[in-house]
């Protein structure tokens, strides 16, 4: 026996088994992982490239030959560059241009008349190279000849590039580098403001024993339920030249950053409060203790205990409420005067100008800083500890009928201006004729008579809720399960969860724009859902994936990983664990995903201005475009049907929340 | 018995002829026409042409131009009927409208009808620059009416003037560049520097300025007319004042889309487009039309409003387009801020 023969044969190197199961999650993932690169992360890479594509006049693509003054005798062919080397006409920077720049050749003959019998001819020396004689377009390399007079109406077209030179551009205009800094400005005082309002409220909610608190924190929720566009409409009627209260403006004017910040505030107040609260709700009352225990004053007690304990939502309220003030366009484009911001510039320059590449450079800055909110959020959300151990104890309230009652007038008074913008549009919409004449009518309401789209744009709007609610909830919270709850793939899933977090950092307006750059295009094979209602549906889903996303997974968390090898281990498919044991058990989420997308869809405007055509026009759009046109009172009257519709859809959400809840939640009882 | 059965047959045979004739073509037909305006257009045209059917697309000027620019590769549009003679003019530079002369151009005004021939768009009607004006307002202010575009730059309406930026309103280029036809370069700057001073907002939409004059938001809103009369019949308390200078205008127009599958069926629609009968039809809402001599007057406008148009060269307002508007940005756009 030799020692070779002792030594056994090399088996396979043993692998890990894929389950049918796990094959299935893996394409599930994939699928969903998919449907974000198409509808976010290929358009935002699109969007990047159009903002880097210039217009430039390429001088080297034309030919100029001119007669002497019979008519008839041509010189020599020169290009338009050698021409103007030696005239020295156009300084190099007036050949940087837009999509729709013209240039003039007159000025490349210093002697030139209009009246001179001299003849020209003009060419291109590529195929591209196009011009104009007047308004007719010429392409390519026949020379075309044309009398002196006519030479006048000759312009030249510009050539694409590719370069900076829009950003250059973009910067060096003024008035446009100016909408940079206003919108930082709005953004920061607005910020300010909602954070002291909302910190109060959630103080008065969480740390009071006032009344009513079950109806304030409806109240405090209601501007969730309309378009940003509302409250400018409200404040026109409220502070505007014939507004009901404008003797307050002590003759300033409510268009500008007044109205902006006023405006903001009543926008963003829920969503700060929402944050905030949450972080206010959890207190251990032993912290309370031992203050009062050491002797600390009621002052010293809150700023080195309450707030340091909510400091994290604070600083993350902060930032989603800045998001939100400097991505908003409805509001300043009804409000802002001529206080020019980023997010309205955007509209101004792709509908006001047809001028796509500047949109996408607008959209590309505006897109920073909203990233960087969103990652300096989230390293700071890391640094959060629990402040809830299995030892404390929940802090309760004690009564303290002074400190409630105050607590009860500022919360009233918070209440009071909410209700107040959202019933004065509910009044305009109801007279004829404001402010001559007051009668009551419905005339508001007639809005087939009107811009925007009529009822159908209601209907519309309807639909594209629904179907984003019930489309939008399958998608993510397919997605959220096959993240959280499949084994391995590590790399893909915290691929999966990045894309999943993009869009909480993409303004509407720019994925708006970026839809139309990557779907409006005839070589894209999807270019047939453009202008259809599925792009609506699926860019509204994308728009508002991240809070879905994060609501579906905190669900999931809750329940405990062993289900998974319990159900394995009994043999029994993941499929029969999700529909019997992780659907029931998270309905609750689920339904609050779907009545969230279903609110945002009624209300968005930012993505969906660039995206509807005629068949699909949408309410809230018709609210934008009633105002822009100028009826205001209508604009009004829609707002308030979404308003209703949004009241009416969050009433069947609790009665069907309530009737599954009792069916289902049994087991969380005892 | 046979003759009988063939005479069925051909009578079979010619229903099927006949059905097949009236075959339905279906027009997509992009438009800025007002929004009440679109039942009416369609109905008319179809009883003249019963085998063809409009699909109408519609939206605001500024946006139809966009779109239709944005599909310049791969049209969706057979037909625009309805939209700005500078945005036609705009698309007829990209090489994107089949030029036709439709059946009767000659009949129509010259200044209606592309200079070219054969002409790429036939005018249907024309929007006037006109001035809102609140006389409640006005009153309560001690403002007299102004007469005239330069009445505006006077110190007393220093904040009650709202007019349409240029930059995004349709409306607001066509009120600069008539100023910049009529007064010349330098003059029509200056008086735009003054006018500057006065002007309260600039709106994005051209017919906004008058409704909010009618609405008392402002006392003097540069418009166009048909607002006003439009304002006027709902009960605003204003007055339509053309300026002595004379008025910018506008046509709105007609035009084939190149590459058109339904060109037999465009073409009736554009031979549709500038006849009498349709002429009749745009004047309901509008007071000045392509087609001479029928014009009746409008409710709440004077009956003279053509005399007040001024010559408009609409291809010098579309190849000087973008340097106007920057000049113009230059100008007031940075000033306009707010100093805070």
């Amino acid at each position: 026996m030799s020692a070779a023969a002792l030594v056994l044969p090399t088996g396979r190197a043993p692998r890990l088994q894929l389950s049918s199961d796990d094959v299935v999650k893996r394409g599930l993932m994939l699928v969903i992982a998919l449907y974000l690169v198409l509808a976010l992360a290929a358009p935002l890479y699109v969007l990047l490239s159009k903002s880097m594509s210039t217009y430039r006049f390429d001088l080297n693509a034309f030919e100029i030959t001119r007669s002497d003054e019979s008519g008839t005798a041509f010189g020599p062919a020169r290009t338009v560059a050698a021409l103007n080397a030696d005239a020295k006409a156009i300084p190099d920077d007036q050949l940087d241009t837009g999509s729709d720049g013209r240039l003039s050749l007159t000025k490349l003959y210093e002697d030139f008349s209009f009246r001179s019998p001299v003849k020209y001819r003009i060419r291109g020396t590529t195929d591209d190279a196009a011009f104009l004689v007047g308004s007719d377009l010429k392409r390519g390399t026949d020379w075309v000849e044309v009398d002196s007079n006519t030479f006048r109406r000759v312009v030249l077209r510009p050539a694409r590039t590719v370069g900076f030179d829009n950003f250059v551009a973009y910067f060096s205009t003024p008035s446009l580098a100016q909408a940079i800094w206003n919108s930082v400005l709005m953004g920061a005082i607005s910020t300010i403001l909602v954070i002291a309002i909302a910190f109060g409220l959630a103080y008065a909610m969480n740390r009071s024993r006032m009344r009513l608190k079950g109806l304030f924190r409806l109240i405090m929720t209601a501007p969730i339920l309309v378009p940003s566009l509302l409250p400018g409409i409200a404040l026109v009627y409220l502070f505007g030249n014939q507004g009901l209260l404008k003797s307050w403006m002590m003759g300033h004017s409510i268009y500008g950053p007044i109205g902006i910040v006023i405006g903001s505030v009543f926008f963003t107040l829920p969503h700060a409060l929402l944050i905030i609260s949450t972080s206010l709700s959890v207190a251990d009352a032993r912290h309370y203790e031992a203050a009062a225990a050491l002797r600390a004053t009621k002052w010293r007690t809150f700023w080195t205990v309450t707030v340091p304990g909510a400091r994290y939502g604070v600083i993350s309220a902060a930032f989603v409420v800045f998001t939100m003030v400097i991505t908003d366009f409805g509001l300043p484009k009804v409000i802002g005067g001529q206080y020019n911001m980023l997010a309205v510039d955007i509209y101004k320059q792709v509908i006001g100008q047809q001028n796509f590449e500047m949109g996408a450079v607008v959209s590309v800055l505006l897109i920073i800083p909203a990233i960087a909110a969103f990652f300096v959020d989230r390293t700071i959300q890391k640094k959060q500890v629990a402040l809830l151990s299995a030892r404390s104890v929940p802090y309760e309230p004690k009564p303290n009928p002074g400190f409630d009652w105050g607590c009860f007038a500022y919360c009233a008074l918070i209440a009071a201006f909410i209700l107040t913008m959202i019933g004065v549009c509910q009044l305009a919409a109801m007279v004829k004729f404001w402010p001559y004449d007051l009668t009551p009518s419905l005339k508001n309401f007639r809005f087939d008579l009107m811009d925007g789209g009529g009822w159908a744009s209601y209907h519309n709007s309807i639909k594209m809720a629904l179907l984003t609610a019930v489309f939008g909830t399958i998608i993510v919270f397919t997605g959220a399960y096959m993240v959280e709850k499949s084994d391995g793939f590590r790399a893909g899933r915290s691929l999966f969860q990045f894309l999943a977090m993009l869009p909480m950092a993409v303004p509407g307006m720019v994925l708006g724009l970026a839809y139309i750059f990557f779907f409006n295009n005839p070589a894209n094979p999807m270019h047939v859902i453009y202008g259809s209602m599925a792009i609506l549906v699926i860019c509204t889903i994308t728009h508002f994936y991240t809070v879905s996303h994060l609501t579906a997974l905190t669900a999931l968390k809750q329940m405990d990983r062993e289900f998974e090898p319990v159900a394995a281990s009994l043999k029994q498919p993941f499929h029969k664990l999700f529909f019997r044991v992780t659907l029931p058990v998270c309905l609750p989420a689920i339904l609050d995903i779907s009545i969230y997308l279903f609110v945002n869809a009624m209300t968005t405007v930012s993505a969906v201005v660039f995206l509807y055509s005629t068949q699909t026009q949408l309410a809230s759009v018709a609210v934008l475009n009633m105002d822009d046109a100028g009826d205001v009172a209508p604009a009004a009257a829609m707002g308030m049907m979404i308003f209703y519709t949004n009241i009416a859809a969050r009433l069947i959400h609790a009665a069907v929340s309530r009737f599954l809840l009792s069916r289902t939640q049994v087991w969380r009882g005892r | 018995m046979k003759s009988r059965t063939l005479s069925v047959l051909a009578a079979l045979a010619a229903t099927f002829v006949a059905s097949t004739a009236i075959a339905e073509t279906n027009l997509t037909v992009y438009t800025a026409i007002e929004a009440v305006d679109l039942d009416r257009y369609k109905a008319t045209f179809e009883k003249a042409y019963p085998d063809i059917k409009i699909n109408w697309v519609r939206d605001s000027t500024g946006v139809m131009t966009a779109k239709l620019l944005a599909e310049k590769d791969n049209p969706q549009a057979d037909v625009v009927w309805g939209l700005a003679a500078t945005s036609l003019l705009l698309l007829k530079s990209e090489g994107m409208l089949e030029p036709y002369a439709p059946a009767g151009v000659d009949k129509l005004d010259k200044r209606f009808v592309d200079s070219a021939n054969p002409p790429s768009w036939t005018g249907m009607d024309a929007y006037v620059a006109a001035i809102c004006f609140n006389t409640v307002e006005a009153k309560k202010l001690g403002i007299a009416a102004p007469k005239s575009w330069k009445d505006l730059t006077k110190p007393e309406f220093k904040g009650h003037v709202v007019m349409p930026n240029p930059n995004s309103s349709g409306t607001g280029f066509l009120d600069v560049s008539a100023w910049l036809q009529m007064f010349g370069e330098k003059d029509a700057w200056a008086f735009m520097d003054g006018l500057h001073q006065n002007i309260s907002a600039y709106t994005h939409s051209g017919s906004k300025p008058c409704k909010m004059a009618g609405a008392g938001e402002t006392v003097v809103g540069v418009s166009f007319e048909f607002p006003g009369a439009k304002a006027k019949s709902a009960g605003a308390p204003i007055d339509i004042i053309f300026p002595e200078e004379g008025s910018g205008w506008e046509a709105e127009a007609t035009a084939i889309v190149a590459g058109t599958a339904n060109i037999e069926a465009a073409k009736k629609l554009v031979d549709f487009a500038v006849s009498k009968e349709a002429n009749e039809m745009y004047n309901e809402g509008y007071a000045v039309l392509a087609y001479p001599g029928i014009a009746k007057p409008v409710e709440h406008l004077p009956a003279d409003v053509a005399d007040h148009m001024i010559k408009n060269d609409f291809e010098w307002a579309a190849n000087n387009r973008k340097a106007v508007l920057a000049e113009w940005a230059k100008r007031y756009d940075a000033k306009s801020e707010p100093k805070s």
